[in-house]
C-alpha cells in the first residue's frame, strides 16, 4: 500500500514537474504580452521529434536533448519574430485562431517530415532499470526526470527573482508600458523569453518522449493541461505555475489511481467501473472550475 | 449601411440562394452524384452550428472555446433517447435542445463570472469535462460513440430519404438564420451588441449585463444542440469527437473565415471549410498546411472574414 501510494505520488510529482516546464514559458508569454499561444504544445512536439532524430543519429540521448533544446529555441524565436509579434495588439480571438492555424501547420509539417507513424525515443541504457531506496523501488529514469524538473524549477526561481533579466521579466509582466518607459527593450526581451520557453518545451518533450509516444498530436493533449495549470496558478505568475503544475500533476495521477477503488467501496462494482475513470479524468477540470469560481484570477494573480 | 436598414438586394440574394440550395438535390441526381446529398446536409448542419457560435462570439462578444460541448450534448441526447426507444423527432429534438440549453445555462452561469482569457479557458475546461465524461461512460459507448439505429421519425416525413432530410435541414437552417437576423435587429440584439462594444457603459446605463450575456449564451447553446441533434441523424453516430476541443476550434475557424458578427458568416465559413476538406484532400494529403496558411492570412489581413471582404460584415467601430 505504502509502496503503491509513494510510487503514484512520485509519478504525480514527475508529471507535475514536466507540466511546469511547459507552463513556465506559457505563463510568461501570457503574462508579459497578454497573448494566448495555442502553438506552445507544437513546440513540445517539435522538441520531442528533434530529440528522437538526433538521438538516433548520434547515439547519445544527451546530445539529442541539447540539440532539441537549441533547435526548438530557434524555431520559437523565428515564430515569435515573424508572426506572433503581429498579434500582441490584437484581441484574444485573433490570437487563438492564428495559433490554432500554427498547430495545423506544425502537425502537417511534422507528418510530412517524419511520417504519420509514432517515432521511437529510448531512455539511455544506464537509466533503464529500477533503483531501490530502502525497500522502495522506482524506475531510475523517472527519478532523473524529477531531478531535472526540480533543478530547472530552482534555476528559474533564481533567474526570475535574483537576476537583472529576471527583474525586467517580472516588471514586464506587471506593467509593460512602464517597463518600456524605463528603457527596457521589452520586444527583444520577449523574443528571448519566448525562445527560452520553447527550449523548456523541448526539454519536456525529450524527457517525456521515452515514457509517452512521440507522435503527431502529442502537443495538444498536454497543452490543455498546461493551460489549466496557469489558469489555476494565476496568469503571469511563476510561483502560480509551479504550484498549479504540482497540484494538477498530483491530483490527476492520484485521482486516477485512487478514485476507482474508493468508489468501489461505496458503490456497486458496475457503477464504480463506469464512473471511476470518468470522474478521475474530469477531476482537474473540476478543480479548475472550482478555483476560478472562488478566485476568478487564479491562486497567485500577477497583477493584483 | 444603417443599423435599421435591411437592404432589399440582400434579402433578394438570400432568397435566391435558398431556392438554389433547395434545388440542389435534383441537380446532384441529374449529375448522378446523389452521394453528395448527404454531404450537403452535413455542410448545412455545420453551418447551423457555426451560426450558433457566431451568435455567442460575433454578436455577444463572448469568446467561448467550449461550444462543441453543446453541439455534442444535442447529439448524445438524441442517441441516448433513441436507445431508450424514443425515436420521435417531436420528443427527441426538443429534448436535445433543452439538454444543450441547460448545459449552456450551467456553464454560462459559472463562466460569465470571469472575463477575458479566463473565460476562454473555463469554457474550454467545461467542454473538456463533457468530452472526458462521454469518453469514459461505457453505457454511452465510451470511445466508440453511441450509434443511432435509424433517423428520427418526423411526422409523415421519411427522414431516411436523404433528399427529405436535406430539405428539412435546409428549412431549419433558414429559420435559424431568419431568427438570428430578427434577433440581431431586435432590442435584445442591440443591447447585446452594445455590451460587446462597451460592457462598462451598458452596466452604468443600468442594463442587467450578466442576464443579457447569459441569455445570449444559452440561445447559442440551444441552437448548437439542435445542430447536434441533426448531425447525429445525418451520421447515425454520436461520436465523442463531436465534443473534442478541436471541434470548438473548427467552429471558430468557420465563423472567422466566413465573417464574425455577420448573419451569414457561419454559413459561408462552414461551406468553405467543409468543401475544402472534402475536395482538397484529393490533391494532397497535406491539405491542412494550406488551410493553416489561409487561416493565418485571414486573421492577419481580413479580420472580418469573407463577409467583410464583400461588404456584408458588421461595421468596424
Amino acid at each position: 500500500m505504502t509502496q503503491l501510494f509513494l510510487e503514484q505520488a512520485l509519478n504525480g510529482l514527475q508529471f507535475g514537474l514536466m507540466l511546469f516546464l511547459l507552463a513556465a514559458g506559457l505563463t510568461l508569454v501570457f503574462g508579459i504580452m497578454d497573448m494566448i499561444n495555442l502553438a506552445h504544445g507544437s513546440l513540445y512536439m517539435i522538441g520531442a521529434y528533434l530529440a528522437a532524430s538526433v538521438t538516433q543519429a548520434s547515439g547519445s540521448f544527451l546530445v539529442g536533448l541539447v540539440a532539441a533544446m537549441l533547435g526548438t529555441a530557434l524555431v520559437g524565436a523565428l515564430i515569435e519574430t515573424s508572426l506572433l509579434r503581429r498579434l500582441y495588439a490584437r484581441n484574444h480571438l485573433a490570437q487563438v485562431l492564428a495559433t490554432f492555424a500554427l498547430i495545423l501547420i506544425a502537425n502537417e509539417a511534422v507528418r510530412m517530415l517524419w511520417g504519420p507513424q509514432p517515432v521511437m525515443l529510448n531512455a539511455p541504457e544506464a537509466l533503464a532499470g529500477p533503483v531501490t531506496l530502502g525497500g522502495f523501488t522506482y524506475p531510475a529514469y523517472r527519478l532523473l526526470i524529477i531531478a531535472v524538473g526540480l533543478l530547472i524549477a530552482l534555476l528559474l526561481w533564481w533567474g526570475v527573482t535574483r537576476t537583472r533579466v529576471g527583474m525586467w521579466v517580472r516588471a514586464g509582466a506587471s506593467n509593460r508600458e512602464m517597463t518600456e518607459a524605463l528603457g527596457v527593450n521589452v520586444r527583444w526581451l520577449f523574443t528571448a523569453v519566448f525562445a527560452a520557453g520553447a527550449a523548456l518545451c523541448a526539454l519536456a518533450g525529450a524527457l517525456l518522449g521515452p515514457l509517452l509516444a512521440v507522435q503527431v498530436g502529442m502537443g495538444e493533449s498536454i497543452l490543455i493541461l498546461a493551460f489549466v495549470v496557469i489558469v489555476i496558478g494565476g496568469i503571469g505568475s511563476m510561483r502560480g505555475a509551479l504550484v498549479g503544475s504540482l497540484l494538477v500533476g498530483l491530483v490527476d495521477t492520484l485521482g486516477r489511481a485512487a478514485l476507482p477503488p474508493l468508489l468501489r467501496s461505496v458503490a456497486s462494482p458496475e457503477t464504480a467501473s463506469s464512473l471511476g475513470p470518468a470522474l478521475a479524468s474530469i477531476l482537474i477540470y473540476l478543480l479548475m472550475a472550482g478555483i476560478l469560481f472562488w478566485r476568478p484570477e487564479g491562486l497567485f494573480p500577477a497583477r493584483s | 449601411m444603417g443599423l435599421y436598414e435591411s437592404s432589399r438586394e440582400r434579402r433578394g440574394a438570400a432568397l435566391l440562394t435558398l431556392l438554389l440550395l433547395a434545388g440542389l438535390p435534383w441537380l446532384l441526381q441529374t449529375l448522378d452524384q446523389s452521394f453528395y446529398i448527404s454531404f450537403a446536409s452535413r455542410v448545412l448542419i455545420f453551418a447551423l452550428a457555426a451560426t450558433s457560435l457566431n451568435l455567442v462570439i460575433g454578436f455577444g462578444g463572448m469568446v467561448s472555446f467550449g461550444h462543441a460541448a453543446f453541439f455534442g450534448a444535442g447529439a448524445y441526447a438524441v442517441a441516448v433517447l433513441g436507445e431508450a426507444g424514443v425515436v420521435s423527432a417531436a420528443l427527441a429534438w426538443p429534448a436535445a435542445v433543452a439538454a444543450a440549453a441547460l448545459l449552456a445555462l450551467l456553464v454560462g452561469a459559472i463562466s460569465l463570472r470571469t472575463r477575458g482569457v479566463y473565460f476562454i479557458m473555463i469554457t474550454l475546461a467545461f467542454a473538456q469535462m463533457a468530452f472526458y465524461l462521454v469518453v469514459s461512460l461505457k453505457n454511452w459507448g465510451g470511445d466508440d460513440g453511441l450509434p443511432l439505429a435509424g433517423r428520427s421519425a418526423f411526422g409523415p416525413l421519411d427522414l431516411g430519404d436523404d433528399r427529405t432530410f436535406y430539405w428539412l435541414v435546409l428549412a431549419m437552417l433558414a429559420l435559424a438564420l431568419i431568427g438570428l437576423d430578427r434577433l440581431a435587429h431586435s432590442r435584445f440584439g442591440r443591447v447585446i451588441q452594445s455590451i460587446r462594444e462597451n460592457e462598462v457603459r451598458m452596466e452604468a446605463l443600468g442594463y442587467p449585463v450578466f442576464a443579457y450575456k447569459l441569455t445570449c449564451f444559452v440561445i447559442g447553446g440551444a441552437l448548437a444542440g439542435l445542430a447536434g441533434a441533426l448531425l447525429v441523424n445525418q451520421t447515425g453516430l454520436a461520436n465523442p469527437n463531436l465534443l473534442h476541443w478541436t471541434q470548438s476550434g473548427t467552429l471558430m475557424v468557420m465563423i472567422v473565415l466566413g465573417g464574425i458578427g455577420s448573419v451569414f458568416g457561419g454559413v459561408v465559413g462552414a461551406v468553405i471549410l467543409l468543401l475544402a476538406e472534402e475536395f482538397l484532400v484529393h490533391f494532397s494529403v497535406h491539405w491542412q498546411i494550406g488551410l493553416g496558411l489561409v487561416l493565418l492570412a485571414v486573421v492577419l489581413w481580413a479580420p472580418l472574414g469573407i463577409a467583410g471582404l464583400i461588404g456584408w460584415g458588421r461595421q468596424r467601430e
